[in-house]
């Protein structure tokens, strides 16, 4: 299952970079959204599944398509050689494979990421918070600063496009595409 | 030797599958002129990045950390946590851009990279 998924993101990712329609590039980066939410179910995360599902897959992909809607749906051949950027993103991605080779393996109950906080949010929220849900509870409760930051964030975001395209409903009526509903 | 690369391949590969969605996604950032193929090669980064911190949380035998009678081991909360606000996050800055791509429309009347540059310094 998890070999499937994998084999299908990647496939995804490739077809992403190959393609010239906008539309279609769009669309599966929608299915790429899709597909890790999928693997991050697999990883016991539903909550993040979830809400990649609805907001990364659902929300970004209409965004994109509004964003086609008031410009254009073809990409151009692209024209540049494309030797430097291949020789970067080689560089970067054989650097970040020698990294991992001192990663905990995965899965490893010892990893320190496993360990810290002692004791975990896992043994704290029954008796602190009474729910039994505890991405819940450190979102919402012990690290509710953050997510108080993040609500700022999407307010900053929400300004920042609607400012951004009220200059162009002067020039062009039903330029209404990038309101955020996250 | 052969048998320790085998037993870091097992343990390791995906890391290994996320740094290659994610080269492709910087490849496309880089590569491609096209502004609209920026912000989904951007986004394909993003994911990628999200799914290395939840490989990072899962610990094996583990279940999803909502607790409940019967289970002993759960799998690391934290990188949900910071996920989730990440993957809110990442739309907000997804949303901006394209609009951006939108003005440069109406400016520039394209939104290929090589054009937009060609107005700006013609020659």
């Amino acid at each position: 299952m998890t070999a499937l998924l994998l084999t299908l993101l990647c496939a995804t990712a490739v077809a992403v970079l190959r393609m010239r329609g906008l539309f279609a590039a769009v669309m599966l980066m929608g299915i790429f959204s899709f597909l890790g939410a999928g693997w991050m179910l697999l990883l016991d995360a539903p909550d993040v599944a979830l809400t990649e599902a609805a907001v990364g897959a659902g929300i970004s992909t209409i965004l994109a398509l509004a964003t086609l809607a008031l410009t254009t749906r073809k990409a151009k051949r692209p024209v540049r050689p494309s030797a430097l950027p291949l020789a970067v993103v080689t560089i970067t991605g054989a650097a970040l494979l020698y990294g991992t080779l001192d990663m905990p393996r995965f899965g490893d109950p010892e990893a320190p990421a496993s360990n810290y906080p002692q004791p975990s949010y896992v043994e704290r929220t029954d008796h602190d918070i009474h729910i039994p849900n505890v991405v819940t509870a450190v979102l919402g409760s012990y690290r509710g600063y953050d997510t108080l930051g993040e609500t700022v964030v999407i307010f900053t975001a929400g300004i920042a496009v609607l400012v951004l395209l009220r200059g162009s409903r002067k020039r062009r009526p039903a330029a209404d595409g990038g309101e955020d509903a996250a | 030797m052969i048998e320790s690369i085998f037993d870091s391949a097992l343990g390791l590969y995906n890391y290994w599958v996320v740094i290659f969605l994610m080269m492709t996604g910087f490849y496309i950032v880089i590569s491609r002129g096209n502004l609209i193929k920026k912000v989904i090669g951007l986004n394909i980064f993003q994911v990628s990045v999200f799914l290395f911190y939840i490989t990072v949380g899962k610990v094996s035998g583990g279940t999803a950390p909502i607790t409940a009678e019967g289970f002993e081991v759960y799998s690391n909360p934290l990188p949900s946590v910071l996920i989730l606000t990440a993957i809110v996050v990442g739309v907000a800055t997804t949303s901006v851009a394209l609009s951006l791509v939108v003005r440069i429309r109406e400016a520039y009347n394209t939104i290929e990279e090589d054009e937009i540059y060609a107005q700006d310094d013609p020659r």
